[in-house]
């Protein structure tokens, strides 16, 4: 279960691209790194677009694409570009006035037998504080979350640090360029009740049970010697009564 | 466009408020509430340290039986000495505070438990290496379930159940004797019920299944039978209404029932007809076997609507084509074979029970509301005769514009023919009592005023009983000779009606004779807010039953108020400070006050003492409600379908008010709200009702006192438009009421109370407020946050779409909840800390698919604030319906599994891991790691109706899950045995922290119901309030019952017992100083001894 949640946070340098793979159901593969994400012969791609803004209202841009490559191992790529002058110096403006900074997937199936009918109607959208998008500069994780049939639901970005402490990015090359990682994510499955793994050692304790004679025994020829002792100790203390003791204390 | 989704939800107002108290930075100082509790939170901040370290968890444990004598002894001085400065025992305190915690950092929590696991744990360690015990799981728990059970001698002492039948539907009194006190009633809760006419107590009841299946058709008493009809025709069924025993039941033929009743032959009934769609048939009374079954003719075209039998053996059946004519047809009571057959044209007629009756022998009577004429036709007779018209102008009556005419007959007995004198209603307040004398009408008398009319009949006299209006505020009851119309004498009683409850709406009679052969009578009111009051003739109220009740929609606990004299005090404190010396005259009159309550108590001490004990009264009433020493009494606000609040105080379950709305629309959903706690002298307390019309959306705020229910002088915003979503904020205006946002369907924002200290605050506080909407019908998921202008900005999106899943439920977590422990202890000492994400909503969906082996149960852990989804699992093989709790780092919920068809529970823990993000403040925005998910799923041997988690003042008691299951009973499960990191092979590490070894079915410990047997039927809800002590957790349960009671998931470890030892610790006190005194006088003697030798 927790198995999934592996996260890659090894990043790469320039186009940052780094996958982390997880099969819709649960099982979690190692990251393989690429250099070059932008082929796409046989996968397909998701737009990733994004917006910030001074007046906080969404005007979307294209970020980059999430590309998809079926088969067998399912990797995920993300081939964005750099972000321009004029971007970097409004981002810094949001970060300023805590505006947000959101990005936003269509609303498609990520199932590559279903790309024939891959239309798409309307879009979910995330987003992130662009002060933490800044003082993180640029790092970002982006997962991709579907339900069981492959459909995409809902999009999360997360930077890493998260914080706004209010630090200042002096350095323009520091928000020049996305060190993201991206992943999917498809539903776990939930586990059942566990019967057979207890019926199991149901059966291993009956059984060492009927190897060991000795804890048959009952309880008197367990703890004859107990009883003894305690009956003995009586009869003693019962029969040593009649010099009391108080007299002599208080003398 | 359906909203049902839109109701549900806290929304995380602020992000980065630690609410869940997990500093106690949030604890609510409410002043008045005694040292216990300040002591208590200092206790709970100073351990805060220490329960996090690892390494104390085994010594403290293994003295656990030790520690917990100490926790008495402590708890008790501080308990008794609540008036005193509690400084002194702030170390005792923290120690036992310490004490609890560590089971709860280092186990999964129960202190309960502890001390018994200790033991079991150290005699494992006594005997290494034979697993003795472990196997056996059951053994271990059996043990511990004794810890829950009730004593036989605590049965009704702090605990209580009320039992309800509903909204009336039938109503009958005994007649058979003159001595009997039965009223035999059969409500829309599909329920029959014998109540006693004295008492208004319930003799019996039998609660059938709910929704159309167990759907009571009519009810028909004769004699000490009982016959009534249910499903729509499927059963028909005889009770024996002395002892509620069944009779006899029977399966019918298919067909929707149509009409039932009795036939009576040569002065006794014998048989009873049940007419249904296309066929009618008749069955012995005496053991319900079918006499004969007949089709009746043109079923698909006549619409047979009645069944007469004037005594003579005849069964007549009547029908109507709509706009036609009038089909008759009369059947040989022997065999079935028709005897007569005939039509009527009666193009005017729709439909018979509407507007038809029958009066004298066999006389239909029916009433034209177009032409406005009355229709006489004799239903036996042999000529084809058509129908006699009599215009009700002729009559020198009138009917009242645009109101329809409705005929009331009476047949007091199915042997005889109905009496030929009937009423016909003219208008709301306008009666008229008709004779039919040889085929002519003429009127006997009018009422007018008068609302509501019924006759009533004893032995050979038949009454009619007029109520009509007085004054305002009363109604009187009067009745007439139902043969001349004459008004009987001394037979007039007031009925007082008060200005927020129902106006009557039925009266039910029950006349009898006197000794004087005078007619005395009693009558039941029901009124429309479902309330059945019974009156004596001098007017008096004998008793009164709320079936309101029986319908709780929501509910919410209130704090009691302090005493007029505390509440002095305090208000001392509140008050601005103006000058020394008014000061100290303001300190001496209240302490003058103060020293006059106690003079009037000790006096009222001294007059009760003479009294004889019995006479003592101890009611509560509303004047002299006062929040007790560990607040555990306090009031229950309820509000039930109808439209009506109740007030109840929980210790006694008695009704101090009642408030009936009036507009309210009968698929309205509430919401209740509670602005300002009582916390805050001298404002009232004030709570907020929002009542949403289901089909409009269209919202109504209706504010109050819960205390007095009296409607607030606040004036609420008018609603224009639709209500979205409503949250409580954490913000409070100067009045210190909490402010309330309302989101409309333009997502524009209202608040209230909206004065410009809170808009100024909601500025300030707009950009970390979010909230969020759900829409069902399309799977979709908003985020939205509150700009500085009040509108708002979407800002997350998620979408499921329909055509897999549909959401079914989203809960949040309350927002009074406290979590003590940040994590837990693990075997190996490392702390294991909790997610604990207060913005955290829990979406269950279900898969649109219902085929066995494709369908599914969605869990969706999203992030309230960044719509960030932060687990997503599918139980596969299942469906609804799904019942889910949400508390702390956890969710519960519980489905069923198609493969193996059997109800299963699955709970999901969230961790951070070993070490913290951020241990200060949790904010959302700033949580970058997914938490760890583990979770494990059990069997449950039974279906469950309802769930909920207890809660305690301030969480460090362990939790218990509340489960109502259909039998009616209220299981109280530990939350330890819902733990996803039970083992399945156990180790060393994991006996260390106290887990319970994995077993795949969850067991259902019959101590483990709290309601031992008082079952609450058809529960629906279960509430759980925090009381003063921490060890308590009140509950209430709600569904046909109402269920209220105290539950300890830890034991009382803060209180001593109701059987403890004062006498016995005292004297050894007492005889151990008195002994130190004597050999210390015996030392010092014997050592001046020596000191002379």
């Amino acid at each position: 279960m927790a198995a999934v949640w592996c996260v890659d946070l090894a990043f790469s340098t320039l186009l940052a691209v780094n996958l982390l793979i997880t099969a819709p159901f649960a099982s979690c593969n190692t990251g393989r790194r690429t250099g070059d994400g932008l082929d796409t012969d046989t996968g397909f791609s998701v737009p990733l677009d994004h917006s910030f803004e001074l007046d906080d209202s969404p005007r979307f841009r294209e970020r980059g694409a999430v590309t998809l490559k079926g088969g067998r191992e399912n990797t995920v790529y993300l081939s964005q570009g750099q972000l321009t002058e004029e971007d970097r110096n409004t981002l810094k403006e949001v970060a300023a006035v805590d505006g947000l900074y959101r990005i936003r997937v269509p609303r498609m199936s990520l199932q590559t037998d279903r790309l024939a009918d891959r239309q798409t109607d309307g879009y979910l959208t995330a987003f992130v504080r662009a002060c933490s998008m800044v003082e993180s500069h640029l790092s970002d994780v982006i997962t991709l979350h579907t339900d069981v049939t492959g459909y995409l639901i809902g999009v999360s970005i997360v930077t890493v640090p998260g914080a706004c402490r209010g630090a200042e990015v002096e350095d323009e090359v520091d928000l020049e360029a996305f060190n993201t990682t991206v992943s999917v994510m498809g539903p776990v499955n939930a586990p059942a009740p566990e019967t057979a793994l207890f019926i199991e050692r149901m059966e291993q304790e009956i059984e060492k049970k009927g190897k060991n004679p000795q804890e048959q025994k009952s309880f008197f020829a367990k703890y004859w010697y107990l009883i003894l002792g305690g009956a003995v100790f009586l009869m003693a203390t019962s029969s040593a009564q009649p010099p009391a003791g108080g007299d002599r204390e208080q003398n | 466009m359906d909203r049902r989704g839109m109701r549900v939800g806290v929304v995380p107002p602020a992000d980065g408020g630690a609410r869940l108290g997990k500093t106690g930075a949030q604890i609510d100082a409410e002043p008045g509430s005694g040292v216990w509790r300040l002591g208590l939170t200092a206790a709970a901040v100073q351990t805060q340290a220490p329960q996090a370290g690892p390494g104390q968890g085994l010594a403290v444990r293994r003295s656990g039986q030790r520690a917990a004598r100490v926790q008495h002894l402590s708890h008790d001085c501080v308990n008794r000495s609540a008036g005193h400065a509690g400084a002194c025992h702030r170390g005792s305190i923290t120690r036992t505070a310490g004490a609890c915690l560590q089971p709860a950092a280092g186990g999964s929590g129960s202190r309960a438990l502890s001390e018994l696991c200790t033991a079991i744990w150290d005699a494992l360690r006594i005997y290494p290496g034979t697993n003795k015990g472990l196997h056996s799981p059951n053994q271990t728990l059996f043990k511990a379930g004794r810890v829950y059970a009730v004593f036989e001698d605590q049965v009704g002492k702090f605990d209580w159940r009320q039992q309800y039948v509903g909204e009336v539907r039938f109503a009958y009194f005994e007649t058979h004797s003159q001595a009997s006190k039965k009223l035999v009633l059969a409500t829309e809760k599909n329920i029959i019920a014998s109540l006693n006419s004295r008492t208004g107590d319930i003799f019996w009841r039998h609660v059938d299944k709910a929704g159309p299946e167990g759907h009571i058709d009519t009810l028909l008493v004769h004699g000490q039978d009982a016959v009534m009809v249910v499903g729509n025709g499927r059963l028909l069924r005889s009770w024996e209404t002395n002892i509620g025993g069944l009779n006899w039941e029977m399966v019918l033929d298919t067909g929707s029932f149509q009409a039932a009743g009795f036939i009576g032959i040569q002065d006794s009934v014998k048989y009873v007809a049940v007419v249904k769609k296309a066929a009618i048939s008749l069955h012995y009374l005496s053991n319900g076997h079918q006499k004969w079954v007949e089709n009746l003719p043109d079923g698909d075209t006549v619409q047979y609507q009645a069944v007469y039998s004037g005594g003579n053996g005849e069964v007549c059946v009547l029908g109507v084509v709509p706009q036609s004519h009038l089909a008759i047809i009369e059947y040989n009571i022997e065999d079935g074979e028709i005897m007569k057959q005939r039509s009527v044209d009666a193009p005017w007629l729709s439909s018979l029970p509407a507007s038809c009756v029958v009066v004298d022998a066999g006389i239909l009577v029916c009433v034209d509301p177009i032409t406005l004429s009355l229709y006489t036709l004799p239903l036996l007779s042999d000529e084809l005769a058509e129908m006699n018209q009599v215009l009700i102008q002729s009559l020198d009556l009138d009917v009242a514009p645009g109101f329809q005419p409705v005929l009331v007959s009476t047949q007091p007995n199915p042997a005889q023919p109905p009496l030929p004198q009937f009423f016909l209603k003219l208008g709301p307040d306008h009666h008229v009592l008709l004779e039919l004398d040889n085929g002519i009408i003429k009127p006997l008398r009018t009422f007018q005023p008068a609302f509501l009319v019924t006759f009533a009949t004893t032995g050979e006299k038949t009454v009619a009983a007029v109520m009509s209006p007085v004054n305002d505020t009363s109604c009187s009851i009067s009745l007439f000779s139902a043969d001349s119309g004459r008004r009987l004498l001394d037979t007039s009683v007031i009925l007082h009606l008060e200005p927020n409850e129902g106006r009557p709406q039925k009266l039910y009679v029950h006349a009898f004779l006197k000794k004087d052969d005078s007619v005395g009578y009693r009558v039941l009111v029901q009124s429309e807010d479902h309330a059945l009051t019974l009156l004596h003739q001098p007017g008096r109220v004998v008793w009164s039953r709320e079936e309101a009740l029986a319908e709780v929609i929501t509910m919410e606990m209130v704090d009691l108020p302090l005493t007029g004299t505390q509440a002095e005090l305090e208000g001392e404190f509140g008050k601005k400070a103006d000058g020394l010396l008014p000061m100290v005259l303001k300190r001496l009159s209240s302490q003058l006050i103060l020293l006059q309550a106690w003079l009037a108590h000790l006096w009222k001490l001294f007059y009760d003492a003479r009294k004889p004990r019995s006479q003592v009264k101890n009611d509560v009433t509303i004047e002299n409600l006062a929040r007790d020493e560990f607040n555990l009494q306090k009031m229950m606000v309820m509000v039930t379908a109808s439209g009506k609040l109740f007030g109840i105080d929980s210790k006694s379950g008695t009704v101090l008010w009642k408030h009936y709305l009036q507009n309210v629309q009968p698929n309205a959903a509430f919401k209740l709200m509670v602005q300002r706690t009582t916390a805050h002298f001298p404002h009232p307390p004030q709570c907020t009702l929002l009542v949403k019309d289901k089909e409009t959306g269209l919202g109504t705020l209706h504010v109050f006192n819960p205390i007095f229910g009296k409607k607030s002088h606040v004036s609420p915003p008018v609603l224009a438009r639709p209500v979205l979503q409503s949250l409580l904020l954490p913000l409070m205006d100067q009045d210190y009421a909490k402010v309330l946002l309302l989101i409309d369907d333009q997502y524009k924002v209202t608040a209230f109370p909206s004065t410009k200290n809170v808009l100024q605050q909601l500025q300030e506080a707009a950009s970390s407020t979010f909230f969020y909407l759900v829409d069902s019908s399309q799977g979709r998921l908003t985020g939205f946050r509150l700009r500085k202008d009040l509108s708002t900005e979407l800002i997350w999106e998620v979408v499921l779409p329909t055509e897999v899943q549909k959401i079914v439920d989203v809960k949040g977590k309350r927002a009074n909840e406290h979590v003590h422990s940040q994590g837990r202890v693990m075997g190996d000492r490392s702390v294991l800390y909790k997610y604990l994400n207060p913005n955290l909503l829990a979406v269950v969906t279900e898969s649109t698919d219902t085929h066995q082996e494709r369908s599914f149960v969605g869990t969706l852990l999203i992030d309230g604030v960044t719509g960030r989804i932060i687990h997503e699992a599918v139980q596969r093989k299942a469906r609804g319906p799904v019942h889910c709790v949400h508390s702390e780092n956890w969710v519960v919920y519980e489905y069923w599994n198609t493969k193996s068809r059997r109800n299963e529970f699955s709970v999901l823990e969230l961790f951070e891991g070993t070490e913290l993000y951020n241990s200060t403040v949790f904010s959302s925005l700033d949580r970058p790691y997914p938490p760890q998910v583990l979770q494990q799923s059990y069997i449950f041997p039974s279906p469950i109706s309802t769930m909920e988690a207890t809660l305690t003042e301030k969480g460090i008691t362990s939790r218990h899950l509340l489960v109502g299951l259909p039998s009616g009973a209220i299981l109280s499960l530990p939350k330890m045995f819902l733990d996803p990191r039970r083992p399945e092979i156990v180790s060393e590490q994991s006996r260390e922290e106290n887990l319970i070894p994995y077993a795949p079915e969850m067991p259902i410990r019959t101590e483990w119901f709290i309601n031992y047997n008082q079952t609450v039927s058809r529960v629906r809800g279960i509430y759980t309030a925090p009381s003063g002590l921490e060890s308590t957790c009140l509950v209430v349960a709600y569904g046909l019952d109402i269920y209220q009671t105290r539950v300890y998931p830890s034991k009382q470890f803060d209180v001593l017992k109701d059987d403890y030892d004062y006498v016995l610790i005292s004297s050894v006190l007492f005889g151990l100083f008195f002994a130190t005194m004597i050999t210390k006088r015996l030392a010092q003697v014997k050592l001046l001894n020596r000191a002379w030798r």
